[in-house]
């Protein structure tokens, strides 16, 4: 009784495996969102400034229905960012790469930025420094001193004389 | 001598930051030319129509769809056609067949065609060529470099360079008769 059981159950076991094998070695077909989670991360050259995903031409349509295709056979978002930049250049990408001229996109921001803030930090000390140095120079600067003193000195001469 | 001596230092301290900010204004100045200058030049680029008449052709190869690694100046000595298209482009199909009649017509008169794929999926554009039934080479412009040596604003676009290298005739936009094809081609090989 005990060995027929387990010879049913054995048998049920392979028939289920026998019957789900195909269902697990088939690929399931990627959804719209799969697509355009890629696409949305490449421009068509031939649309300027229209996302992938979102391109109504139907040069777009086929980069899309490749990018299924490609879901399909199991490739993942790099080689398929790869692939597209192979075929068609760094100008797909949404986001360029830091290289060549493109460094500067990177770069100059930051830059810009941390010189703007030097230069209001500077401006901002030279306006609370300008009174201080005014009095300074009102002080001791050679103009004021040597040379309003020799004009003050001529003026008295030509009083007296 | 007190005085002097401050008189000096203070001196010193008004020409030290004068330095100093003249260095900073430059500096800035220089960042923001800089950035204009590459502003201008990508505008200047972006605002320039196709390669003209008269000018040597950029140098470039074209692998075919066959493999076959064809570089534009081994052709010297021959006139040379070169035509883009895309399998999504619908004017490319009204010149297409006619393409195909010129290039039988004068294959074996010194005059190569090629066809550069630009910006299309490789299935729909060897169905394309299939439904033309187009024998002359053509291959994808990989990373779109022919097209933009070639500054071209769309497809198609056609050139005609003649045997020594010089473009002499620019067709934007599709042929509208193989008598126009054949026209431009007679005028390049009696250049």
């Amino acid at each position: 009784m005990r060995d027929s059981f387990v010879r049913v159950f054995g048998l049920a076991l392979v028939l289920i495996a026998l019957v789900a094998a195909p269902a697990f070695a088939q690929d399931p077909e990627p959804s719209d969102d799969e697509v355009n989670r890629i696409a949305k991360q490449l421009y068509c050259p031939v649309c300027p400034n229209t996302p992938l995903d979102v391109c109504s031409t139907q040069a777009c349509a086929q980069w899309r229905a490749t990018i299924r295709e490609q879901l399909e056979l199991g490739w993942n978002e790099d080689q398929i960012r790869q692939y597209f930049v192979e075929q068609y250049g760094d100008r797909v990408l949404a986001t360029p790469p830091a290289r060549g001229i493109n460094w500067l996109i990177y770069v100059l921001p930051p830059v810009v930025i941390i010189v703007g803030g030097l230069l209001l930090l500077r401006t901002i000390r030279s306006w609370i420094g300008t009174n201080n140095g005014r009095l300074v120079q009102e002080e001791l600067l050679p103009e004021k001193d040597v040379y309003v003193n020799q004009l003050e000195d001529e003026l008295r001469r030509r009083e007296s004389g | 001598m007190e005085k002097l001596s401050g008189i000096q230092e203070n001196r010193e301290f008004v020409e030290a930051r004068e330095t100093s900010r003249n260095w900073g204004t430059m500096l800035v100045w220089a960042l923001v030319l800089g950035l204009l200058a590459i502003l201008g030049l990508g505008l200047a680029r972006a605002q320039e129509g196709p390669i003209g008449i008269g000018r040597n052709v950029p140098e470039f190869t074209l692998t075919t769809f066959d493999g076959e690694q064809l570089n534009i100046n081994k052709s010297r000595g021959k006139v040379v056609l070169v035509n883009f298209w895309a399998s999504w482009c619908k004017p490319c199909q009204q010149e297409a067949a006619e393409l195909e009649e010129a290039y039988q017509n004068f294959k074996d008169r010194d005059v190569i065609f090629l066809g550069v794929d630009y910006v299309d999926t490789e299935k729909e554009a060897l169905a394309y060529l299939e439904k033309f039934q187009i024998t002359y080479a053509n291959g994808p412009d990989l990373g779109t470099k022919i097209s933009q040596a070639f500054r071209i604003r769309g497809v198609p676009e056609t050139f005609i360079i003649d045997r020594n290298g010089i473009i002499v005739d620019i067709k934007i936009g599709p042929y509208t008769s193989l008598a126009e094809i054949e026209n431009a081609l007679q005028t390049a090989l009696e250049q």
